[in-house]
């Protein structure tokens, strides 16, 4: 997409992470390629956000490899995927200045074309009018628009995303989904993390289920949610559904 | 008690009458004491960001002397500086001592550690919260620096007028190495010091409120500046 070679697939071999004296993660082996998207489910405590956080490189694996595999991987330059926090951080300036920060941060543009693209970012999250306000005073939807904002205007071709609407009301998880699939429109590979088993029947295509640190399931999302294979995988969405 | 009254009201008015003398003593304290400031603050901020943000053997001691350095005592600060710049001293050659210049380095030593530990204070915890969004939009920990320090201005500004108000009360360190020559190196605290032995108690006096009012005014900034920090979502 947006003409540069690709650099997926991504590719996790025997990846384990320890901490603690703990293994935390223990033999992870998959390969992720596009656009299709990616929800990882399991348990709390499973070890999606440490996957997440390894596959985007801010772990390294205690061993086993993660590696990314396409052409676009091997050619120099900023970072092609981007992260939305379960927490985002947004820096203590204007939600405009927010945008043109992680621009420069990546590298892009000039000043005034970092501007430019801000403007343009805003305007696609419904933000404009908020552009001059300090980032830290909105609301918690509207912090999360700004934060896929600013993973959308880094034009990356893979989004991971971690629970992002664990703390958001009905309408504003609406809304971070609407844009999900605007991510997911333009060809960018989404994996993200859910507890909300509906948002996973609605944004999944294929799911990987996490247990304890181990992949125990990998499926298409309809295969998964009408009979998931391991009695792990059987008795979360049983256990999910007597909520 | 009415020669207390009487020095005051002699020192309203010599506030009042734009007394040259009066007038310059009050510039040349504020001109030394914001020029250390400013040298503090230029050295200091991103000294104390990096020592906030990097890890490096020896780190947890470099931290210690600088918070021990904040209650340095001014007239060791005097001393140290006064011997750098004497005649044998190895800045002597440059011939700074007893000048205003010798009193802004003496201050800058004073100032120096209190703005190197509240920036390393305050920019340690918002690192704590920034460092992994920040590593994950491309952020080295040196490109982190500037990131951290703009973002950390309201309580930065709040340091480096506790610096300020440090280095326009102290009487020490400006008296060791500027001598307090009349027109040329005397500061409203010196002079003070000074005129209260000599029983020129207006001048003295008018001196005091100056000082006073500007401690005022420095902690009257400082609270205004937290509060619109607050209202900016902290
Ligand atoms: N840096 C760390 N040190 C020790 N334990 C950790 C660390 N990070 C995460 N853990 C533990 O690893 C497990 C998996 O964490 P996580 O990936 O956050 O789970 P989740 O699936 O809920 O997102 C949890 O038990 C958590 O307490
Ligand atoms: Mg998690």
């Amino acid at each position: 997409m947006r003409g540069e070679p690709t650099i997926l697939p991504l590719r996790l071999s025997g990846v384990c992470y320890e901490a603690g004296g703990r293994v935390l993660l223990d033999g992870l082996d998959l390969t992720l390629n596009g656009p299709s998207r990616t929800v990882i489910l399991g348990h709390n405590g499973a070890g999606k956000s440490l996957t997440l956080r390894l596959c985007h490189g801010l772990l390294r694996p205690t061993r086993g490899r993660i590696e990314w595999l396409g052409p676009g991987a091997a050619m120099a330059g900023r970072s092609r995927h981007a992260m939305v926090f379960q927490r985002p951080v947004l820096l203590r300036r204007s939600v405009r200045a927010n945008l043109v920060h992680a621009l420069s941060l990546a590298g892009i543009g000039g000043r005034g074309t970092r501007r430019c693209l801000a403007d343009e970012a805003l305007e696609r999250f419904r933000l404009t009018d908020l552009a001059d306000r300090p980032a830290r005073v909105l609301s918690g939807g509207e912090q999360q628009r700004l934060a896929l904002a600013r993973a959308w205007v880094l034009k990356p071709e893979v989004l991971f995303l971690d629970e992002p609407t664990a703390n958001l009301d009905p309408a504003a998880t609406r809304a971070v989904e609407a844009m999900i699939d605007t991510f997911h429109g333009e060809g960018v590979k989404v994996v993200m993390t859910t507890h909300d088993l509906g948002q996973a029947r609605r944004l999944a295509d294929e799911i990987l289920f996490l247990h304890a640190g181990r992949l125990v399931e990998r499926a298409a999302a309809r295969a998964f949610f009408e009979s998931p294979q391991s009695p792990e995988a059987a008795a979360f969405l049983a256990g999910s559904l007597s909520f | 008690m009415s020669d207390i009254v009487e020095a005051f009201l002699a020192a309203l008015r010599l506030i009042l009458s734009g007394d040259p003398e009066f007038l310059g003593i009050v510039g040349l304290s504020l001109r030394v004491t914001m020029g250390a400031v400013a040298i503090a603050a230029v050295i200091g901020l991103p000294l104390g960001a990096l020592l906030a943000t990097l890890r490096f053997p020896g780190r947890g001691a470099v931290i210690i002397v600088f918070n021990a350095l904040m209650g340095l005592p001014p007239v060791v600060a005097g001393l140290f500086v006064y011997l750098l710049l004497s005649r044998s001293g190895p800045l002597g050659p440059l011939g700074l001592l007893f000048t205003p210049l010798a009193m802004t380095v003496a201050q800058t030593v004073l100032v120096l550690p209190i703005i190197v530990s509240i920036t390393r204070q305050v920019v340690e915890t918002m690192w704590e919260e920034y460092a992994e969004q920040l590593r994950s939009l491309g952020s080295t920990t040196m490109r982190a620096v500037p990131t951290l320090l703009w973002d950390a201005r309201y309580q930065l500004v709040t340091g480096v007028l506790a610096g300020f108000g440090r280095a326009s009360a102290e009487v020490g360190a400006v008296l060791i190495v500027g001598g307090n020559i009349a027109g040329v190196t005397r500061t409203m605290t010196t002079a003070i010091t000074l005129e209260t032995g000599k029983g020129n108690l207006p001048l003295a006096l008018g001196l005091g409120m100056v000082l006073l009012t500007l401690t005022l005014v420095i902690n009257g900034a400082a609270h205004a500046v937290g509060q619109v920090g607050r209202r900016a979502g902290g």
